[in-house]
């Protein structure tokens, strides 16, 4: 039976000689937003990237609808959009380009979607500029139109609304909002709460090992 | 175009530093376009990651859901069309310089395209391991020189024969052996050494 969630079970994770993650254990369904919380070097970040599958953990297993991510790493992937800390953006191609590229290589992708994206976020007047000239908000803004472009279930955003204005803001609180009304998974790591209207968030407060 | 200027001085100042004859100049001139064409290959290899592991674009091909083997095998070919080849086109210049013969110049690019072809596959996996490393140009060169090693003796050989107007057809097998053996199990080496960068 196909279960939208995402578990983790045990995490630890070493950094070095540093134990950033010191079991933690964590379950989200469909149609939940987790909000993880801490102190700068608490080990949010780390968490995220542990839960994509990039870092190989020392103890705990993370499942994707009942079934080990490692075991077939390209197909949770595929269920999957993460943005970073620094939007994932090549400098000298323009925003446009940017997605054709970047959401491209996981599904077919047509102008008129590009255009729609860019619309939605805000970005239709600069959306053909190359990307160096956009500011750090506007690129924030270009990668959060990758997000909505990928439709994957599960979200995992790293501090999403930085460098956003206050109608930014409410710009990713809504996005949230239709990712979880569609039965979408989203985990955020955040500093301050997002503006999420349609439920509340289950939190996960890390702190410093 | 850093690794091409490389190229085009070092082989320029042979000529100067050595002797004008060009019957000298002739019997060095392999070994001389070979070494060029090697350490600047090296140079050009720190360039094939570094820029997508600055902007994050790495990461995301590796969470794109696609086989990242095929990835980073587009990536290695589309430098070795960048780097090598422009380095396989100029180098009968350079050999003219040295006083190789006109029928001696398909000696010389076909051997260089392979072999630059080679150092850029199995380059990959130095490159990919060495990403998070600062100033890792000297740590690639280690890694990489080792396995440059077949590439340099193959090539230069086939050059050599070129130049003596015997057939290089014996060390040019062996250079295509050697780049069947890249293309077939070189990207897979270096998208898990990506993935271990990425950690």
């Amino acid at each position: 039976m196909f279960r939208r969630s995402i578990q983790a079970e045990r995490l630890q994770l070493w950094r070095g000689e540093r134990l950033v993650l010191a079991g933690i254990d964590l379950e989200v369904g469909a149609g939940e937003m987790l909000q993880v919380t801490g102190a700068n070097g608490s080990g949010k970040t780390s968490l995220l990237r542990t839960l994509c599958g990039l870092v190989q953990l020392e103890d705990g297993r993370v499942l994707w609808a009942g079934r080990n991510v490692y075991e077939d790493l390209q197909a949770f992937h595929s269920q999957m959009a993460y943005l970073g800390h620094e939007p994932p953006l090549k400098a000298d191609l323009t925003a446009r380009e940017n997605l054709q590229y970047w959401v491209g290589i996981r599904r077919p992708l047509g102008t008129a979607d590009i255009t729609a994206a860019l619309e939605r976020v805000g970005a239709g007047a600069w959306g053909d500029q190359p990307v160096r000239t956009l500011s750090a908000g506007q690129k924030r803004r270009v990668a959060l139109a990758g997000v909505i472009l990928f439709a994957a279930p599960l979200w995992l955003l790293d501090e999403p609304a930085t460098h956003l204005d206050a109608e930014g803001q409410r710009l990713v609180g809504t996005l949230i909002d239709e990712q979880l009304s569609s039965g979408g998974v989203v985990i955020v790591a955040v500093h301050q709460d997002l503006p999420v209207r349609s439920t509340e968030p289950r939190r996960l407060e890390l702190s410093a090992a | 175009m850093q690794p091409l200027a490389f190229f085009a001085i070092v082989t320029t100042l042979f000529p100067l530093s050595i002797s004008p004859e060009l019957a000298r100049l002739r019997e060095i001139a392999s070994g001389v376009l070979w070494v060029a064409a090697l350490l600047a290959a090296l140079l050009a290899l720190e360039f094939l990651f570094r820029d997508d592991a600055h902007d994050g674009t790495l990461e995301q091909y590796a969470l794109s859901g696609q086989s990242l083997t095929w990835l980073v095998f587009a990536k290695t070919t589309a430098h070795w069309l960048l780097t090598g080849v422009p380095l396989a086109l100029m180098a009968p210049l350079a050999g003219m310089s040295l006083g190789v013969p006109y029928a001696a110049l398909p000696g010389i690019i076909v051997p260089i395209a392979l072999g630059t072809l080679v150092l850029s596959l199995i380059g990959a996996i130095g490159a990919a391991l060495t990403l998070g490393v600062r100033r890792s140009g000297v740590l690639l060169t280690l890694l990489t020189l080792p396995l440059a090693m077949p590439v340099l003796i193959f090539g230069a050989q086939a050059t050599d024969l070129a130049i003596r107007g015997a057939s290089f057809a014996a060390p040019l097998y062996l250079l295509s052996a050697l780049a069947v053996l890249g293309v077939t199990l070189a990207p897979l080496a270096a998208s898990a050494a990506v993935r271990i960068s990425l950690e």
